[in-house]
């Protein structure tokens, strides 16, 4: 293939283009996947008002790293949907809460797999779809369900992206991603979901036919842009995180 | 956990759990203590735990200095594979837990009712809350276990007539370990199936907020195959 090339320069050309207003998902569950290089760039570009989708905001965890939590701290976000406003042990403090607690921010809490399937809905063509998750729960209130063969649904919407930041192992000039272990994670389905995906990348961008057709877990077709990361300090890597103190 | 309770420590609640858990068993084990169901020696019985960000049969906890920062379990920790383990996306991740092949969901709760309701997303007052894949879990695996404390902090009971707290699904849980013993939701009252050595009945039937049934013969907590 001759396509031109989706590698990008440097993460602040990445994210140039996206505007106030946008709503930005981003990859990641605790470290692995999370585009901590695109966020940083997001941070230093100040687009405002933006809606954000992440499993979580981040912040439970030293050391801290870019995260959803900072763009919210920023001043750059409207609302947040997540499937976390607070952390899972009540003893632990996660930064985004009191921004949602005194409504400086709104947000929409979301089960994590109805999260998941809404972005696949949307990059499959699927506007809504019926769960068995959180019926009868305080979610479900007052929300459309349906009973099919005896068993009672919630309907849920898809859930397009305009932007999708992400992280993956390695990736070809095509935009085509590989994903180490549960790096994976949201990554794709965001990707599929948004008008345009941008991957950070661990290794060295690659000629596209670089990788074998058969192993590629994320075809070019759904990923716009890709940067490589540079080895630390100037490029942010995962690291080992402090064992938490109980 | 706080250094007075009293009972079962937390690798022996997860080690109670972890003995019922059937050859073949495809197994999701939550954030918190159900996560050290993987460390427990279940004998020769081949248990796929499966962790709700897409990694399938996983292992212990990686030792140190020997962690892949991009393995991780629902709790964050890096974990080890075993062999013939997979991974896949979110999306898929979650498509085998809604589509019911799941055999058991091991995971903590704030509260738990007679009839198997139970509450572990949001704290009394808070605004949100926490579900993560909780919700998922408990309306599509096969069953629900729950590993919990006895009792709050400040003494209250979480084995209840009714939950308070908003719950996380209704009607879902089969078996519950707290550091006092093993008990059954079962609809009008629990049943209390063994009780932790060291911990009396009186002691039971003082910390929990509904009916309690105990049968003849009542056995202590069993912690090895």
């Amino acid at each position: 293939m001759t396509q031109k090339s989706k590698a990008v320069k440097n993460f602040r050309e990445a994210v140039q283009d996206i505007p106030d207003g946008a709503t930005v998902g981003f990859g990641g569950f605790a470290m692995p996947g999370v585009p901590f290089n695109l966020i940083k760039a997001l941070l230093e570009h100040g687009a405002k008002n933006l809606t954000l989708v992440a499993n979580s905001t981040g912040g439970a965890q030293q050391p801290r790293m870019p995260d959803v939590g900072m763009l919210v701290e920023n001043g750059q976000v409207k609302k947040v949907i997540c499937a976390f406003t607070a952390a899972t042990r009540p003893t632990d403090v996660i930064p985004f809460t009191k921004y949602y607690e005194s409504g400086e921010v709104d947000a929409e809490l979301v089960p994590q797999g109805t999260l998941a399937e809404r972005m696949r809905a949307a990059g499959a063509g699927i506007p809504a779809f019926y769960t068995p998750t959180a019926v009868g729960t305080e979610l479900a209130a007052g929300r459309e369900t349906r009973v099919i063969n005896g068993r009672e649904y919630l309907l849920e919407y898809a859930l397009p992206l305009d932007y999708a930041f992400i992280r993956a192992t390695r990736a070809d000039t095509f935009g085509n991603l590989q994903f180490h272990r549960s790096q994976r994670n949201f990554c794709p389905v965001m990707a599929t979901a948004a008008r345009i995906a941008i991957a950070e990348v661990d290794e060295d961008i690659v000629p596209a036919g670089s990788i074998d057709p058969d192993q590629v877990h994320t075809p070019g077709i759904f990923v716009h842009r890709v940067v490589k990361v540079p080895p630390p300090p100037d490029g942010l890597w995962p690291t080992r995180r402090q064992e938490r103190r109980r | 956990m706080s250094g007075t309770a009293k009972g079962l420590n937390r690798q022996q609640m997860a080690d109670r759990i972890a003995l019922e858990f059937q050859d073949g068993w495809i197994v999701n084990l939550g954030v918190g203590i159900p996560t050290m169901c993987s460390n427990t020696d279940i004998g020769d019985r081949d248990i796929i735990y499966h962790s709700e960000n897409g990694v399938i049969g996983y292992g212990p906890i990686a030792p140190p200095g020997e962690e892949d920062l991009n393995l991780v379990n629902a709790g964050g920790q890096n974990v080890t594979l075993k062999p013939g383990a997979a991974v896949v996306h979110h999306a898929d991740s979650f498509g085998i837990i809604r589509g019911g092949h799941i055999d058991v969901t091991v995971m903590g709760a704030y509260e738990v009712a007679r009839n198997g309701d139970f509450a572990n997303w949001k704290i009394a007052g808070q605004k949100g809350g926490g579900i993560g894949g909780a919700m998922d879990l408990a309306a599509c695996a096969k069953r629900v276990f729950i590993i919990m404390e006895q009792t709050t902090r400040s003494g209250a009971p979480r084995l209840v007539d009714q939950c308070a707290l908003p719950v996380t699904a209704r009607g879902v849980v089969k078996l519950v370990a707290t550091n006092y013993g093993l008990f059954e939701p079962i609809g009008d009252v629990f049943r209390i199936r063994e009780i932790a050595p060291g911990i009396t009945l009186d002691e039971v039937h003082a910390t929990v907020g509904c009916r309690l049934t105990v049968p003849d013969n009542l056995a202590t907590v069993r912690l090895a195959v």
